[in-house]
């Protein structure tokens, strides 16, 4: 491996604050990123994974916690001593220095020979695929390729450590995803390790090891992607995963689960968390593509708006009490068509309604 | 016929010339009236001397040291006036873009370009004098054995040009400054620059192309000192700068053509600056500060 990473065992997040002001931007977050591990900061723009990421980076100080690298306490330092790699948002090129000489600054920074430098800088123009535009200004790049300068400046140094701030959030909907499949390709290439910060659940989905959701500065939940996608720990939670139906309903525990009353009809569901049944006020979570048109189902609703999405339609619904429901459906329909809709008891996610 | 009007109306449109464009006659007028044609006059009087051939004024000033000292004396004033006020301005750039309540700050630095000037120039002269509150407090405080003299000389002069030019100066500066996206100095950060380099790699190589406008800008205003060479400087020697020359010769001597000739030397070394320094501009990185679309 040319552009070895150097060893540690793993990063720690030890309840790590920062406030802005009066706001708390980001509480009390604990995580521990393992050595070639790729983890996803998912939320909301607001939520706190970019104050977050500064402060992994040491560009922003923290106001509580600490972070360890294995033994080191390293949140004291400045960025310039951390040694990790940074791709920014707005990828943060030096406008004035060609392709070559972006990517080479790390190195010059350590004072390494001009030699070894040329060298490790082809290395990385190759890793990125852009060796015919070592001589131009950014200016001269398209988006996407100066993203990949951006990565290559990035890794050429070697950092045990990837921070990388919604780096593809710029980038057009095709290029978006050659560029996912891109940072995937480098991180197992290089094997070190990677926080990745995006509001794009598909993108953290697709990349990541581990997820941690942030919602208003707080972790939510910490989890692989199929557990985030098939049992997300709290409503908002379930909201940002993509469960588009989120109804108030009452829930009664039965044999094999609990049953709840949503848009005027009963429908068996699973409960989750930890007590395992809930009787009394709940929150029902489920996804448009598990509410599927059966000409038996249980739920009664009227089509307002129809979609064409390519392979399915998504349909937007009024359930017979007045709920807004969200469906998606193979077969074609049309505003005001009534259907019955059912889904599946596994696939409804029933929560115990927070206490007020 | 009506066609052919219409196609030239709208051949205009795309040029982007159209009604709107009318409005830019006053403003030529103006410059015309006010500018271009004092100038070309004063141009044609210098070359009509009170006596000999058409460039005997320039003959005069240039083979009288009395005369052609005083474009070593104005640039022995303004030049390091300039690279004062230019270099002190990007520290201070540098931090005030950090500030949260930077309009007050700036405003506060503002002042004394509304103020002119002269009214500096007074104000220092009582401040600074013999008698000032700044010698005062030198004596009170034994920080001096006789009071230390900064008006009527070199100094004076310079102090009221560092007050009345700074501003300018760092106004300019700050606008370069801000315009450098922040995001570039936190990569250097990541790459494991130092501040040092960081300002070394980064943000000058940026700023300069804005600095050597601002340094072109400031010598110009400099350059052209008048009423504080004459109130707080020592216009019969130390300060007689080529503007006081200029005067003298016009009201003193009421040798129209031969201030006329002055004043063509003068814009002459100014525009031989100004042109050396946006040449040297040419050899800078001129793009955005900035990359991608954020």
């Amino acid at each position: 491996m040319p552009i070895a990473s150097r060893d540690f065992r793993e990063l720690r997040l030890d309840r790590i604050s920062r406030d802005f002001g009066q706001t708390h931007a980001l509480r009390d977050i604990t995580l521990t990123v393992g050595r070639g591990e790729f983890i996803a900061l998912l939320g909301p723009s607001g939520c706190g994974k970019s104050t977050a990421l500064n402060c992994i980076a040491g560009l922003l100080q923290l106001s509580d916690g600490a972070i360890w690298l294995d033994d080191t306490r390293i949140d004291e330092l400045g960025p310039e001593a951390r040694g990790f790699g940074m791709v920014f948002q707005n990828y943060a090129l030096f406008p004035h220095m060609t392709v070559r000489r972006n990517i080479g600054f790390g190195l010059t920074t350590q004072r390494r020979g001009k030699a070894e430098i040329a060298r490790r800088v082809d290395e990385a123009l190759g890793v990125v695929r852009l060796d015919p535009h070592a001589d131009k200004l950014p200016g001269q790049l398209s988006g996407g390729q100066q993203q990949r300068v951006a990565i290559a400046r990035a890794i050429v140094v070697g950092p045990p450590l990837m921070l990388m701030d919604e780096p593809l959030s710029n980038l057009d909907a095709k290029l978006r995803l050659e560029m996912r499949a891109e940072v995937r390709r480098i991180h197992a290439m290089l094997g070190c390790s990677t926080v990745y910060v995006t509001h794009d659940q598909e993108e953290a989905l697709s990349l990541a090891d581990r997820i941690l959701v942030l919602i208003d500065g707080q972790a939510r939940q910490l989890g692989t992607p199929e557990e985030l996608y098939s049992h997300p720990a709290t409503p908002a939670v379930a909201e940002f995963m993509g469960y588009r139906n989120l109804l108030d309903s009452a829930a009664a525990p039965v044999d094999g689960g609990v049953v709840i009353s949503i848009a005027g009809a009963r429908l068996q569901g699973t409960a989750q968390g930890t007590h395992g049944t809930i009787d009394g006020p709940a929150v029902v979570a489920i996804r448009p593509e598990d509410l599927v048109p059966t000409p038996d189902g249980p739920i009664a609703a009227t089509v307002e708006i129809a979609e064409y999405h390519g392979r399915d339609f998504y349909a937007v619904l009024r359930g017979d009490d007045g709920s807004a429901l969200f469906c998606r459906s193979p077969v074609p329909v049309r505003a005001g068509d009534a259907l019955r809709l059912a889904a599946r008891p596994d696939r409804v996610l029933v929560y115990a309604a927070p206490t007020p | 016929m009506s066609s052919s009007t219409l196609s030239l109306r709208r051949r205009l449109r795309e040029r982007g010339l159209d009604g709107v464009t009318l409005l830019v006659i006053p403003g030529v007028v103006f410059v015309l009236a006010l500018f271009i044609y004092p100038f070309l006059y004063g141009l044609v009087l210098s070359f009509v001397p009170k006596q000999g051939g058409a460039l005997a004024n320039y003959a005069t000033f240039f083979t009288d040291p009395f005369l052609y000292d005083t474009i070593w004396t104005t640039l022995l004033i303004a030049i390091p006036v300039t690279i004062l006020n230019v270099v002190v301005s990007i520290p201070v750039a540098l931090r005030v873009r950090l500030m949260r309540r930077q309009r007050l700050l700036t405003t506060i630095l503002v002042i004394p370009i509304t103020l002119g000037t002269v009214m500096v120039a007074e104000g220092l002269l009582t401040y600074l004098g013999p008698r000032g509150w700044l010698n005062r407090v030198l004596l009170e405080f034994g920080l001096a054995d006789s009071p230390v003299r900064l008006i009527h000389n070199y100094w004076g002069v310079m102090l009221s040009l560092v007050i009345t030019g700074f501003p300018f100066t760092f106004l300019l500066t700050l606008s370069y400054v801000t315009g450098i996206d922040p995001s570039l100095e936190q990569a250097g950060a990541m790459l494991g620059a130092r501040a040092r380099t960081r300002f070394n790699r980064i943000l000058l190589p940026l700023l300069l192309p804005g600095l050597t406008i601002t340094l072109a800008l400031a010598f110009v205003q400099a350059f052209s000192v008048f009423p504080s060479a004459i109130l707080l400087g020592a216009p019969s020697g130390p300060t007689r700068v080529i503007s006081i020359a200029a005067y003298t010769a016009a009201f003193e001597q009421f040798d129209y053509s031969m201030a006329s000739a002055i004043a063509m030397i003068m814009a002459g070394m100014q525009v031989l600056i100004v042109v050396a320094l946006l040449a040297m501009r040419g050899l800078f990185f001129r793009g955005p500060a900035s990359t991608g679309k954020g």
